[in-house]
């Protein structure tokens, strides 16, 4: 840096090495405690030695589950990326298209429409819990993919992003598309599109996290262990009555189910970051 | 007849038969939502299978929904939507709930009466069925099914340790504490509990012959008041937690917790639900006795019964008329001696009706697996008083969580057990007043 | 601001914002309304009987002294989590971009918490201090600390708070991370040359230059603490002991799940729609400001 002062930089090396290892603590238990069979699982204190199980532990939880969550995991896990997927992919179109309206379309109640979409921001799923799944439930969508994914695809913090960034394109690339008698969608297309390429990364990598990590939702609207997703299922895992809780197949479903957010983290980080923060600003 | 009308008349007929009978084929399909997670859920299915295979108009389709409070949830949502189950399984704190909502809930008897098949009421077990019978007309609203009493589970090996003859479980609170001061000398943790309200209080208070809540525990109106306050009670309480000073009692959570402490072999002693007994036996590695919830001699007239936890099934309004044809016929098959039978012995519920009692009795059931027929001996140890037959208050998974609260506070001598019981049944006696006024 | 040119093409702007108010209108708008009537009224569990009751459900929730403790424990808990989030988070960025060594790697490895859900993290905290067999537990009791979320109150806060900063620190820290590298080199140079030390230039340069970061992060953890930390106060304590951990967000969850009753769930809605309209227009303001600041 400006100057050289070697304790000071042990010194900010350790912080940093610290913050990793109590980052990394739990999941690394968490993976020991996986490799486990049943009886090495419940030994206090835990070895910190990874033992030999892993295969046969996510071979039982990807058919059997555990515990109240005793339906396959392989099948929760499946409704969790569908979910996901969905989600994220629906609000990136959806907000974009919305987003593309207001910003470059004057049309009568077009600051209605704006408001309208502002307002959801005040009403996350928390404050009309019981509502939504009413309404839901009386659309005959409850333990669907529909019930799971519609009611969360419109999401006014994506519609500002793309907003935001569609109000920083300069007016020349409208006016030279005009210019070449390119219509509205034609804009969108070949111009808008293609220079959103890091947002939509950024906002993809987000939403995908959203959707997968989606706790109260699935609770209230799947009763069904089938429809059921990964994130859940392992609460569920946790044993409230008399028997007892499988732990080394539960850390076994946490970690399967960390794994695709963090593959799509950890592949698409350099935008991810980027986006992010220049999204914010 | 022209060839032509031939042709079409018999097409007709081809289609009207083919017709007919896929229509015949098709049985009656019938949703039975529960709470009965694995093994548990695993009996239901056989014994809807069974069923299923025993005729062919009626599909009996067991879903599981999760926990009691889950289930019926998904209960209330469905059938506010308009696709209720037919059958759901609700667990014995929500009956004033179900019986509060009577446009929603068709009463069991009524079920059986309207599709004609024959019910002997008089066949169940009368401290079961009267948990959950209208208590004017004496007929069943909701149809017993798995029903536990808490039970006095006791570690062999350790009393055998700690210096304590183990042919003896302890029976009454005081040679309890006496048994748990000498398992504490030993090393161990002496005594724990589940379910502290529905065991500490409740049952309490029906095994010594006192109320729970006024107008027979809420049996006769909605106006009923918490009577769990009062100087029996509250002695008790002040019992415990002079144990827990001791260190002799160890509190370790609002639900089963304490089995897994027992059958690790840490504490020696435990009372919890009868149903315990199936993962006792699966996990604990030392000899294991049970016995009757302790009493206190001191009172009269104890012991008098026990009163059940677990739950029933409720038939659910709106469908029509075959499906309901369809529950009852499934429903006097679950109560049949066979099944009652097979049901009790698989999961350690009570055996719902005497003829299954009987008749596990006579297959040597009872000799084979000591201590399985402890809980149905409590229940009918002594003929029911007017409020010793149950509970029926309104919002009681609340109550409970307020009782589990300020019992907390007790354990972890903070209040008085006076102030904490004077303050429960404050509070849930603001619970059951905002329950009669939803209901009016 | 306005001054650009538009499409004015009549029917393709409904078209295209169609979706987005449908979905709106249905799952946000009219769900809202509901839980406004729904707050006026008691009902029985399965909502066969309906009577307005005006605000005579708000009364109740608020001379229920439990309802206004859980405000208590929202506000400590949120406290607690905003105010160890941000300056955890800070102290690593502030190494993290002191070090030019292995700062890439030193990212990575900080930000994929990221990914993990609010409960997993709770499972997993769960877990290391699971009161029979978690391995803190046990390195605790060595101290001579019984621990027992089960029972104390004060531990079972302490574990859910811990659950989830583990899993903001990465958010935050990749904010406060951009926001120190966005400082202008030249800045630093002129103070180091004025004789400032590392820590001096901190304060003195960089904290206030954070300051938009700084407000922008404070917002999104107060919603954070508030509303997506449920999961994890599901997962590692229900809301126990007593009610030493029942948030605002988890009482509403608890009465109308548990509890069945619509109308005080309902009313408890409403406030907190409330105490988010204002978080927004707060968030929204700032943000204005913060722009105009760049």
């Amino acid at each position: 840096m400006i100057e050289n002062r070697r304790g000071f930089d042990l010194f900010c090396h350790a912080v940093l090495i610290v913050g990793v290892v109590l980052v990394v603590f739990p999941v690394y238990i968490a993976f020991c405690a996986a490799t486990m069979s049943e009886a090495e699982v419940f030994n206090v204190p835990l070895s910190l030695v990874p033992s030999t199980h892993l295969f046969e532990n996510v071979a039982h939880i990807w058919t059997h589950g555990s515990g109240s969550a005793a339906s396959p995991f392989g099948r929760m896990l499946m409704n969790s990326l569908v979910m996901a997927l969905v989600i994220s992919i629906g609000k990136i179109v959806i907000s974009m298209l919305s987003a593309y309206a207001i910003v470059f379309f004057r049309f009568p109640f077009k600051n209605l429409a704006f408001w309208l979409i502002f307002i959801t921001l005040m009403l996350p799923v928390e404050v009309r819990i019981f509502p939504t799944v009413q309404v839901v439930s009386s659309m005959h969508m409850s333990n669907t993919y529909a019930g799971l994914t519609l009611p969360l695809i419109a999401s006014a913090t994506a519609t500002f992003l793309f907003r935001q960034f569609f109000m920083t394109l300069p007016d020349e690339l409208m006016e030279a598309a005009r210019i070449d008698g390119a219509g509205a969608l034609r804009f969108l297309w070949d111009v808008v599109l293609p220079l959103s390429k890091t947002n939509i990364a950024a906002l993809f990598v987000i939403t995908f996290i959203y959707g997968w990590n989606q706790y109260l939702w699935p609770i209230l609207i799947s009763s069904d262990q089938s429809m059921q997703t990964a994130v859940v299922g392992i609460k569920s895992m946790i044993a409230s009555g008399d028997t007892a809780t499988e732990w080394h197949l539960v850390m076994t479903a946490t970690l399967l189910a960390m794994l695709p957010p963090l593959a799509v983290v950890l592949s698409m980080q350099r935008w991810f970051v980027r986006g992010l923060v220049d999204s914010e600003k | 007849m022209s060839s032509r009308k031939l042709l079409v008349s018999s097409i007709s007929l081809a289609a009207a038969l083919a017709f007919g009978a896929s229509q015949a084929q098709a049985a009656t399909e019938i949703q039975f939502w529960h709470a009965m997670e694995s093994a548990l859920g695993e009996r239901v299915n056989d014994i809807a299978n069974d069923f299923n295979k025993s005729q062919s108009d009626y599909k009996i389709v067991p879903v599981f929904k999760g926990s009691y409070d889950q289930t019926l949830a998904a209960g209330i949502a469905a059938y506010r939507s308009g696709n209720a189950p037919a059958i759901l399984q609700v667990y014995e704190v929500g009956t004033a709930t179900m019986i509060q909502a009577k446009k929603a809930v068709i009463p069991v008897s009524d079920v059986f009466k309207q599709a004609g098949v024959p019910l002997d009421e008089k066949a169940f077990v009368p401290t079961i069925s009267s948990y959950y019978s209208d208590s004017k007309t004496g007929h069943l609203i909701s149809m017993p099914f798995n029903s536990s009493t808490p039970v006095l589970y006791y570690n062999k090996d350790a009393f055998k340790k700690a210096g304590i003859d183990p042919t003896h479980p302890p029976k009454t609170w005081g040679e309890l504490e006496a048994d748990s001061k000498k398992l504490k000398a030993a090393g161990m943790c002496g005594y724990s509990s589940g379910w502290q309200s529905w065991i500490q209080l409740e049952n309490y208070s029906a095994w010594h012959g006192a109320a729970f809540a006024s107008k027979n525990n809420g049996f006769d109106g909605t106006d009923a008041v918490l009577e769990f306050n009062k100087p029996l009670q509250v002695a008790h309480i002040q019992f415990l937690q002079n144990m827990a000073k001791d260190g002799t009692f160890t509190y370790v959570g609002r639900k089963d917790e304490a089995v897994s402490k027992f059958y690790s072999g840490d504490c020696g002693i435990v009372t919890n639900s009868s149903g315990s007994l199936a993962n006792i036996k699966k996990y604990a590695k030392f000899s294991f006795g049970t016995g009757m919830m302790p009493y206190d001699e001191s009172v009269k007239g104890a012991p008098q019964n026990a009163i059940i936890g677990g739950a029933s099934l409720w038939v659910l309004s709106g469908k029509d008329a075959a499906t309901y044809k369809g529950v009852a016929k499934f429903l006097a098959y679950l109560t049949s001696p066979a099944v009652a039978a097979k049901w009790h012995q698989d999961t350690g519920y009570l055996p719902v009706t005497t003829a299954a009692y009987e008749l596990t009795q006579k297959q040597g059931f009872y000799d084979k697996n000591p201590g399985a027929d402890t809980a149905i001996k409590q229940m009918l140890n002594k003929p029911p008083l007017p409020f010793t037959k149950g509970l029926r208050l309104g919002n009681m998974p609340q109550i409970r969580t307020i009782v589990d609260e300020e019992l907390e506070q007790v354990w972890a001598q903070k209040k008085t057990p006076k102030e904490a019981l004077d303050s429960a049944a404050s509070r849930g006696d603001d619970l059951l007043r905002r329950f009669e006024k939803a209901g009016s | 601001m306005e001054k650009r040119s538009r499409f004015n093409t009549s029917l393709l702007p409904y078209l295209l914002v169609a979706p987005q108010l449908a979905i709106t209108a249905l799952f946000f708008l009219w769900p809202a309304g509901e839980a406004l009537w729904q707050a006026t009224q008691t009902q029985d569990a399965f909502g066969t009987s309906s009577e307005f009751v005006g605000l005579a459900n708000f009364k109740q929730i608020f001379t229920d002294p439990l309802y206004l403790s859980s405000f208590n424990t929202t506000i400590i808990f949120c406290t607690l989590v905003t105010v160890s989030g941000l300056v955890i988070s800070l102290l690593l960025a502030a190494c993290a971009d002191r070090v030019t060594r292995g700062a890439k790697t030193y990212q990575t490895l900080l930000i994929w918490p990221y990914a993990v859900a609010p409960a997993i993290a709770a499972v997993l905290w769960s877990f290391l201090f699971n009161p029979s067999i978690g391995l803190v537990t046990y390195a605790l009791a060595k101290y001579g600390i019984v621990w027992n979320h089960a029972l104390n109150g004060s531990q079972a806060m302490f574990l859910v708070v811990l659950a989830s900063v583990w899993k903001q620190v990465s958010y935050n820290f990749l904010f406060f991370y951009a926001g120190l590298q966005a400082i202008p080199r030249s800045l630093i140079e002129a103070a180091a040359i004025d004789g400032a030390g590392p820590v001096r230039r901190f304060f003195g340069i960089a904290l206030p230059l954070l300051s938009p970061t700084s407000f922008f992060l404070l917002t999104v953890n107060v919603v954070y603490a508030f509303f997506d930390t449920f999961p994890v106060i599901d997962a590692a304590t229900g809301g126990g002991p007593a009610q030493s951990t029942k948030t605002l967000i988890y009482k509403i969850f608890a009465e109308g799940f548990q509890g069945l009753d619509i109308g005080s769930s309902g009313a408890q809605s409403v406030v907190l729609m409330v105490i988010v309209v204002a978080l927004t227009i707060v968030q929204f303001r700032f943000i204005e400001r913060r722009v105009q600041y760049s």
